[in-house]
């Protein structure tokens, strides 16, 4: 027990150190208080739209046709006007091919490494001070990358091809009819410019894989739920993040046992690709012409009509036949 | 330093030698400890500038399992061969019957980690209490008794040296705990680095994230279950350091018992000179084997690490290492009565039976023990499985866990698949290729045959793992009038294994809706397990695993088939 009184001074020094921590503690408290403010937030509350289109380009949609990927490529960007009118000087810019699958190009389940490669050289003439290849994919992402021969060919061409990595998704509100917060690579929450890179395929749910649904591929976490409303869940991505150009694939396409196929017995040689602005109308034109269906078969169309994302009619755009 | 006066410069040169074997020694433990760690590292396939063909692991990452003769000793017990690689263990057998054990003081990862840990300790302890902790004792007898209770076990067939043998069980510590240990920190202080940009400057954030990037072991976070009596095990060892100087190594590891009975016929030996010797105790206070170096007593060959620590700490060049030494001095070899040895051998071939009294490797096989693909029939793999946790360290999906009692108390630690955590990679053959004793077989990517590949190959014959079951009451299509699918998507065979039918039904208000239901044909799935993997049923998934219909059980099956050749040899 303590009887002796409290000196005036070491009552004031007491008292001013405790006003001080409890001080401290409410202005620590106040400044961490609202997530979305602290400065190591990962997660943001409103809503993120990615519109990477280039204003003042009209819609039209160019297809290729000839005896090599890559020229055919080169053909049908130049057919769009050259890449200089999607890429400017010093843009950050991700390429986006369909990489999901474990399987060689032949057996058309990830897009065509030649493709991506050829779009990654005109990417950095056009003057992009960054091109990232990437994809979450679904098997093993060392051996996607390796064996669809993308990693390769995109490293020659002179991008930085990035694996998926658990560290850097960074759970956004996509703002979509179906989907909210999602867990999306961020690289696409800070690049300029978006090329999706599709290839034309098979898939059981949705008839055929396209553009729009190649953007699974920017998504990590429990993915396999879209399913339940796949097509408002494609629409919704498309809505999120509009890419700057679309580039579909159909140098091969697979007809059945997609998405992942195996058998050669599965490919049909389209020697084809694709291009638009119009990421509505070139899954509605490319799903007509491979895959033999209306956009009544692909419902993700019109709804993402509904969001003016492009349109389903592509027959009332501008067309261009371009050979190589 | 004090130097023998009598003769001081022959004394001189002698100690600068063995000072100098010390500074060697000390060398060659940081040298394979580090070698040990970065095969540990390099054994998986990262690294995205592989080529387009098949991943390989080209580093002998299985190295010093494959040298230890302990594994290859009781293989050939329990098998009756020699598999791969296992003929590097000769290079130690034949080291150690002319030299002793210079395995365990020269080159033994764990036998380095303890010296270690045990320096810090040994460092405080002082003066007597530190000499009668170094003196040897009889309790250095245990670890001939657990040798020869393994050895007898693996001789019935039961190979059970993996759970104390000291580089599985370095392996499997190190592998399934702190590799994924340092892996989780690294990789939350990387997503941290990534996502702090904002707040941190540039020149601070970029760097720091640079750094971690290049010491990630790997792009995804790989976690372990049924670990927790791994790290009892591993944390128990280490703790043992500090009542008694390399505790384990002393008294517990049957390597060192195996080496120390091997060490019978060495040339190279302690020769004591009591003349010369001033009784500083300073042999005993550096001594790592607990062997007793001082004149006047018993030297222990049996237990000497050939650590160099005595003979470099002897002023008075009263003791030292020759080739055929003189043996004025007395010598002991093992000291170990025949009564125990028989004891001890009748204990291990009894305690095989009583295992199996639980879990024989012939009854009905748990249907939760689905085995990595080329994995030989159960009582083979008992045989040869020493449970150090390569193949899951190897495994690209984090598919693979060691077992707790899924295969019986016998097969504990041992690998089994847990596909809602991963699944078997299609094309993947990476566990069969570093399994050092052939528990896998070795396969390639073709005989496994699980995918069609460009270069030809069959997927006629595949090698199966189990077989995939619907829960229809958490299927959403099934019961929840849910559009899915996903497994459909995800099953890798051609044509799938998972179909599906259209159906309508009607939901809750009544409408009505057509629907995919998907069912799985038992005759094309190859249980890799990628459906449960994907299922969006959290919890317990939708579609499921089980071991029936593994290729190398031909008992373990479903349908009727025409008597098709097993892959395993078998026929």
């Amino acid at each position: 027990m303590q009887d002796e009184p409290v000196s005036r001074r070491e009552f004031l020094s007491r008292s001013g150190k405790a006003a001080g921590v409890a001080a401290l503690a409410c202005v620590g408290g106040w400044w961490l208080h609202e997530p979305e403010r602290h400065p190591f937030a990962r997660r943001t509350e409103a809503a993120v739209i990615r519109d990477l289109r280039v204003s003042g380009i009209t819609p039209s949609l160019v297809v290729g046709t000839g005896s090599a990927p890559a020229a055919v490529t080169a053909a049908v960007l130049a057919g769009l006007g050259g890449m200089d009118q999607f890429i400017s000087k010093g843009d950050t810019v991700v390429v986006k091919p369909n990489i999901g699958w474990d399987r060689r190009p032949e057996q058309a389940a990830n897009t065509n490494p030649d493709v991506v490669a050829e779009v990654v050289r005109q990417c950095v003439a056009a003057g992009a001070s960054k091109v990232y290849v990437t994809d979450i994919t679904c098997n093993d992402p060392t051996r996607c990358y390796n064996r669809s021969g993308i990693a390769a060919a995109a490293r020659e061409a002179g991008a930085e091809v990035l694996p998926p990595s658990e560290a850097r998704l960074r759970e956004v509100n996509v703002g979509g009819a179906m989907l909210g917060m999602q867990k999306v690579f961020d690289v696409y929450l800070e690049a300029d410019k978006v090329i999706n890179l599709p290839i034309a395929k098979h898939h059981s749910l949705t008839k055929v894989s396209l553009g729009m649904k190649n953007l699974y591929g920017i998504l990590g976490g429990n993915r396999s739920r879209l399913h339940q409303d796949i097509h408002n869940s494609l629409a919704d991505l498309g809505n999120f993040l509009r890419p700057t150009l679309v580039i579909v694939d159909a140098w091969r396409i697979l007809l059945r046992n997609g998405p992942q196929g195996g058998s050669l017995d599965d490919v049909e040689e389209r020697r084809s690709i694709v291009a638009s602005v119009d990421q509505v109308a070139i899954d509605s034109y490319a799903g007509a012409t491979y895959f033999g269906l209306t956009a009544d078969d692909m419902p993700w169309l019109a709804l993402a009509e509904r969001y003016g994302l492009g349109t389903a009619a592509y027959e009332t755009l501008p067309m261009k036949e371009v050979q190589a | 330093m004090t130097i023998d006066v009598d003769n001081p410069g022959r004394h001189a040169a002698e100690a600068r030698r063995y000072r100098m074997l010390r500074w060697l020694r000390r060398i060659s433990q940081g040298l394979f400890l580090a070698l040990f760690v970065l095969l540990l590292l390099f054994t998986n396939i990262d690294a995205l500038d592989a080529p387009d063909e098949l991943p390989r692991i080209s580093a002998p990452v299985v190295l010093f399992l494959e040298m230890d003769p302990l594994v290859a000793i009781g293989t050939v017990l329990s098998t009756h061969s020699l598999y791969r690689d296992l003929l590097l263990s000769l290079i130690i057998i034949v080291g150690t019957l002319f030299l002793g054990r210079f395995f365990c003081g020269w080159m033994c990862p764990m036998g380095t980690i303890n010296h270690m840990i045990a320096a810090l300790r040994g460092g405080r302890m002082k003066g007597r209490a530190r000499l009668e902790a170094n003196r040897y004792r009889p309790a250095q007898r245990w670890k001939y008794i657990v040798l020869v209770l393994f050895l007898a076990a693996a001789a019935m067939g039961s190979l059970q040296v993996g759970l104390l043998d000291p580089i599985a069980l370095l392996t499997r510590s190190l592998a399934l705990l702190l590799l994924p240990a340092w892996n989780v920190l690294t990789q939350d202080m990387y997503a941290w680095s990534m996502h702090t940009q904002s707040a941190v400057p540039d020149f601070i954030v970029t760097p720091v994230s640079w750094a971690l990037h290049a010491v990630l072991i790997r792009a995804q976070v790989v976690l372990f279950e049924n670990t927790g009596l791994v790290l009892l095990v591993f944390l128990g060892i280490l703790a043992a350091n500090r009542y008694v100087t390399r505790f384990w190594c002393r008294m517990l590891c049957p390597l060192g018992a195996l080496l120390g009975v091997l060490s019978k016929t060495s040339i190279l030996g302690l020769e004591k000179r009591p003349s010369l010797c001033s009784n500083c105790n300073r042999c005993a206070l550096h001594c790592q084997g607990g062997d007793n170096p001082e004149p006047g007593m018993d030297w222990h060959q049996a237990e000497c690490h050939l650590c160099m620590n005595c003979v470099a700490s002897c002023p008075d060049a009263g003791i030292a290492f020759r080739f055929f030494p003189s043996r004025k001095e007395s010598t002991q070899v093992v000291n170990l009565t025949r009564r125990t040895v028989l004891l001890s051998a009748g204990a291990g071939i009894a305690a095989v039976p009583l295992l199996r009294t639980s879990v024989h490797p012939d009854a009905p096989p748990n249907p939760a023990l689905v085995r990595p693909p080329g994995s030989v029939p159960e009582r083979d793999f008992l045989s040869r499985c020493i449970r150090c946790g390569e193949c899951m360290n190897v495994c690209p999906n984090n598919a693979l866990h060691p077992t707790l009692l899924q295969a019986g108390a016998e097969g504990i630690w041992s690998p089994m698949l847990i596909p809602r955590i991963g699944y078997c990679e299609p094309t993947c053959v990476l566990c069969s290729q570093v399994c050092p004793t052939g528990a896998i077989d070795e396969i390639t990517e073709k005989e496994k045959g699980w995918v069609p590949q460009v270069d030809g190959g069959s997927t006629e014959n595949p090698l199966r793992i189990g077989t995939a079951f619907y829960d229809h009451g958490r299927c959403l299509p099934w019961s929840m009038a849910k559009e899915c699918i996903v497994c459909e998507e995800w099953c890798p065979t051609t044509p799938k294994a998972i179909y599906f039918e259209s159906v309508e039904v009607t939901d809750r208000e009544g409408n009505y809706l057509w629907l995919k239901r998907p069912h799985v044909d038992p005759a094309l799935c190859v249980g890799c397990g990628a459906c449960t993997y994907a299922c969006p049923v959290k919890g317990e998934p939708a579609i499921y695993i089980t071991a029936v219909g593994e290729t190398r059980n031909t008992q373990n099956r479903i349908l009727l088939e025409k008597t098709a050749g097993s892959k395993q040899g078998g026929g």
